[in-house]
């Protein structure tokens, strides 16, 4: 039986980092007593499943986790259970880290790291009006490519971001600076919230940074992770991912 | 009032951001109310290293359970945050409310290594408090410092307000309410305070003695004040089952070292071991009773969410009835059997190994044993009393174990040690090697070397630590007698930074100019081998006009007056003296828990006594003591019962 979390991360402990947050969530199962399933071999780990790493420092409410539980526990939840999962959970996470929804899903899904396809953002960048930052988004979303060179296993490798550029706009002033939104393809490289804002002005100082959602999708249509049929290897989502 | 928005923006510039943010579960959220004496608990370390802490978080939970008490935390931050700090003058903080520094009562540290001095003064400035406690208002911070350094707190003594010697628990309590009353009546007089605290069993005052010298001698450290008395005993816990602390420890969001559940099982040693202060300083033996242990083991546990707890103690394979313990620990069925047992500070003997196999089902890859000398001789001058046969039965329990590594704990530079000694270490060595080859193809042993360091109230408080140059000899004689030996590897503890400590470990008054000066110089962290600077060191001792040899190398006589002489241990000093005889005479002294006193002078002074479960010396425990049960390979070791569910991997760090 394969679970799915959606939980946010906001407020100080968005200086902690993915590794730091998988590490807590270990703690966390254990002290509600969920019965995780555990890896066989020489040293058994809990079965979790992370999705797309945040970076240190940015806010998300839309983080998600799958986690395996012992079919062959007593303390199996029952469907109650896991209505109430959410607040025994949340109660025990340290503040910051709260858990907004569950849902079982096919213990085959597609991984929470393939499944989903694009992540929208909202970017505060800092000590810039928004009609400068106009002119900047309208720049990036006018070019037919944007080429950026990267590392990847330690070498340069250059690639057309472009396409990874699925919605972007003002949306507003902050004190000080200004508000952006990025809706950003997350396949097969994605494109990071860092790299966009050095597209729109390398100068320019990043403030906070919020992961607003997460998509899948799904026969060409975008579903949260939590919702929509989620028996990843049926054929038409396996259709859905090769388009 | 916060500084956290003013912090936050610096944290998306400086390495591991999430070392300043608290948020751990368990932090603390005090009330500072008028008539609350405010503690900012301070380690001078990093996060990692000081967020484990016992005695920080026990303090804590002590302090803010008292209506007239409020304690928080800090650390000291990494060079990158300092620098960012200085820049936008923000004052050191708490990691639980992000409160600055200076809207506490109390800044009060940990002292755990001498290496953090500089440290410490570094946060008392970056606090916004003048650094000498002579240059302080009524209304700066009250500096404050416990732990084991503080035995000899004389080449901080400027630098500190008040000083805590022994167990926190008692005293604690008692300053809170002495500051509480000072700050309802307005803070008035700064001496006042310093008074009163003088007057608290345990705490000494350090601006209130005067340390006289004559031709560069110290001479005597004198009261200058009534309410100073000539000498300051240490305060002891009677019960350790009356402190059942902490009760919440804190679970931090980040690594740290030691990142478990830990419970300590007892204070306090009697081994004897003649190198070692916290065995001198902490006794007598407090033992936990068991069922307590295993509440705290088993609540701890489901509070934390942790899978590993420490047992933690100075040798706690001495505790009575450890088995029985650490079985009810692994098959504690609210853990679903995943729970893994590490025991720091063992013994070397097999039934460790013992113990160590019924918790390490899998992955046995790597075992600790500290024999600290190579040779016989050796041990008994420094009354580590392992035989030979005690080091190869353990070491071959644990190969036939599955274990494939072990690593070896060694000092040098100990008192009456010849070459022979030395390269005793590495026949150690390669016999152990040899014994893994009838069990392995590929066995290794690590043989970690470190710079004997004299502490105060020790036997070898009287001793000439060894020249930089005479450890560095020794290291390279036994690195050259073992370069054809590639299964033994060797690592070695930097001589340097060794005379550094031995500076400030049993240094007097007038070190503080030099650990000022090092200070002034960016000399922080210099715990840390990279950011070491002997040079820092050097230029200050020649600006300060003294010299190494006279605080570091120089034999000490009897009649000489050391600088923690004003302050007591409970030990008798003619008693440490005839220990000190007795070591160059090779004598061993027995473990007084399980034979009659001696009359060190730590239970009879305070009327105290052990408090021990077993009457009977552990099962080939009591290493070569003449209270053995049995020699080598034949003790009895009544292996427990196997456990069920599946393995898990544990850790286990054998140092005795």
């Amino acid at each position: 039986m394969r679970i799915r979390l959606r939980f946010t991360k906001t407020g100080k402990i968005r200086w902690t980092s993915h590794r730091d947050v998988a590490r807590v969530w270990e703690r966390v199962i254990r002290r509600v007593g969920l019965p995780v399933a555990y890896s066989q071999g020489f040293s058994p780990h809990p079965k979790l499943h992370f999705g797309l790493a945040l970076s240190t420092g940015h806010e998300s409410v839309a983080e998600f986790i799958d986690i395996d539980l012992d079919e062959s526990s007593p303390r199996l939840p029952s469907a109650a259970d896991l209505e109430a999962l959410p607040l025994l959970i949340s109660a025990a996470l340290p503040i910051g880290l709260d858990v907004t929804g569950c849902a079982t899903i096919a213990g085959n899904s597609t991984s929470l790291q393939q499944a989903v396809e694009s992540c929208e953002w909202d970017v505060e960048i800092r000590g810039v009006e928004p009609a400068a930052a106009a002119g900047a988004v309208d720049r990036v979303l006018a070019a037919d490519d944007l080429t950026i060179t990267r590392q990847r296993k330690g070498k340069d490798v250059t690639d057309d971001v472009r396409p990874y550029v699925l919605a972007l706009a003002v949306v507003g002033s902050t004190d000080g600076g200004t508000r952006v939104h990025a809706h950003l393809a997350t396949q097969p490289r994605g494109l990071r919230v860092s790299e966009l804002l050095a597209l729109l002005d390398p100068t320019w100082d990043e403030g906070l940074v919020r992961r607003t959602a997460q998509w899948t999708l799904i026969d060409g249509a975008r579903h949260e992770p939590l919702e929509g049929p989620v028996e990843a290897t049926s054929t038409s989502h396996a259709t859905a991912r090769a388009s | 009032m916060t500084v956290w928005t003013d912090l936050e923006p610096l944290l998306a510039k400086v390495q591991k951001p999430a070392r300043y943010i608290g948020c751990e579960d368990g932090v603390y959220t005090p009330d500072h109310h008028a008539g609350a004496a405010s503690w900012l608990l301070a380690y001078p370390d990093t996060y990692e290293i000081g967020l484990p802490n016992q005695g920080l978080q026990i303090l804590a939970e002590i302090i803010n359970e008292r209506p007239d008490g409020a304690a928080e935390r800090t650390y000291a931050p990494w060079a990158d945050l300092e620098a960012l700090m200085r820049a936008t003058e923000l004052p050191l903080f708490s990691v639980d409310t992000h409160r600055a520094a200076g809207d506490f009562d109390i800044l009060a540290f940990n002292l755990s290594a001498e290496l953090t001095y500089t440290n410490l003064v570094n946060m008392v400035d970056l606090a916004g408090c003048p650094i000498r406690s002579v240059d302080r208002a009524a209304c700066d911070l009250l500096i404050g410092a416990g732990g084991h350094c503080t035995y000899n707190p004389e080449p901080i003594a400027d630098f500190l307000d008040f000083v805590v010697l022994g167990d926190g628990e008692e005293a604690v309590g008692d300053i809170t309410a002495a500051v509480a009353a000072w700050k309802q009546d307005g803070k008035g007089d700064r001496l006042e305070i310093l008074r009163t605290l003088a007057g608290i069993e345990g705490v000494y005052v350090p601006r209130l003695y005067d340390a006289v010298f004559a031709d560069g001698m110290l001479v005597e450290t004198v009261p200058n004040d009534p309410a100073a008395p000539p000498t300051i005993e240490k305060r002891t816990i009677a019960d350790l089952g009356e402190w059942p602390y902490p009760k919440a420890q804190l679970v931090p969001l980040t690594e740290v070292v030691h990142d478990r559940l830990n419970v300590e099982v007892f204070r306090g040693c009697t081994r004897g071991c003649r190198f070692c202060q916290a065995g001198m300083i902490t006794r007598p033996v407090r033992e936990r009773p068991a069922d307590q242990v295993r509440t705290m083991v088993s609540e701890g546990l489901k509070r934390t969410g942790y899978d590993e707890v420490a047992l933690t103690s100075l040798s706690t394979a001495d505790f009575s009835g450890i088995e029985q313990v650490v079985v009810d620990t692994v098959n504690d069925p609210d853990c679903g059997g995943q729970v893994s047992v590490s025991l720091p500070s063992l013994r070397v003997d097999a039934f460790t190994v013992g113990i160590a196999g019924e918790i390490q089902k899998a992955r046995r890859t790597g075992l600790t044993f500290a024999p600290e000398a190579g040779t016989w001789r050796m041990r008994q001058v420094i009354n580590k009393l392992i035989r030979e046969e005690d080091l190869y039965a353990a070491v071959r329990s644990a190969y036939s174990q599955g274990w494939r590594r072990m690593k070896l704990y060694f000092l040098t530079g100990l008192p009456t040690e010849t070459d022979e000694d030395t390269l005793g270490i590495a026949t150690l060595a390669r016999n152990c090697v040899a014994i893994g080859k009838e069990y392995h193809k590929n066995p290794s042993v690590t043989v970690s070397l470190g710079g004997f360091v004299p502490k105060p109230f020790t036997p070898f408080q009287w001793f000439g630590q060894n020249t930089r140059e005479e450890l560095s000899r020794k290291i390279y004689l036994l690195r050259d007698e073992l370069r054809r030996d590639h299964a033994v590897k060797l690592k070695w503890h930097d001589p340097k930074a060794t005379m550094a400590e031995g500076l400030v470990s049993r240094g007097d008054r007038r070190m503080a100019a030099v650990i000022e000066d090092v200070w002034r110089h960016g000399g922080t962290f210099q715990e840390w081998g990279e950011h070491f600077d002997l040079r820092l060191w050097q230029e200050a001792l020649e600006r300060a006009g003294l010299r190494e040899e006279d605080f570091v190398y120089r034999h000490r006589t009897e009649d000489e007056t050391l600088p923690w002489d004003h302050l007591s241990a409970g030990l008798h000093k003619d008693f440490l003296w005839q220990d000190w005889r007795d070591a160059l005479a090779e004598v061993g002294l027995e473990d007084c828990r399980w034979t009659p006193c001696y009359d060190c002078g730590a239970c009879t002074g305070y009327g105290i006594e052990h408090v021990v479960a077993s009457a009977v010396p552990p099962a080939g425990g009591s290493q070569g003591t003449g209270q053995d049960l049995a020699v080598g390979g034949e003790v009895p070791v009544t292996l427990l019962p196997s456990r069920t569910g599946p393995p898990k991997a544990v850790p286990v760090g054998a140092r005795s």
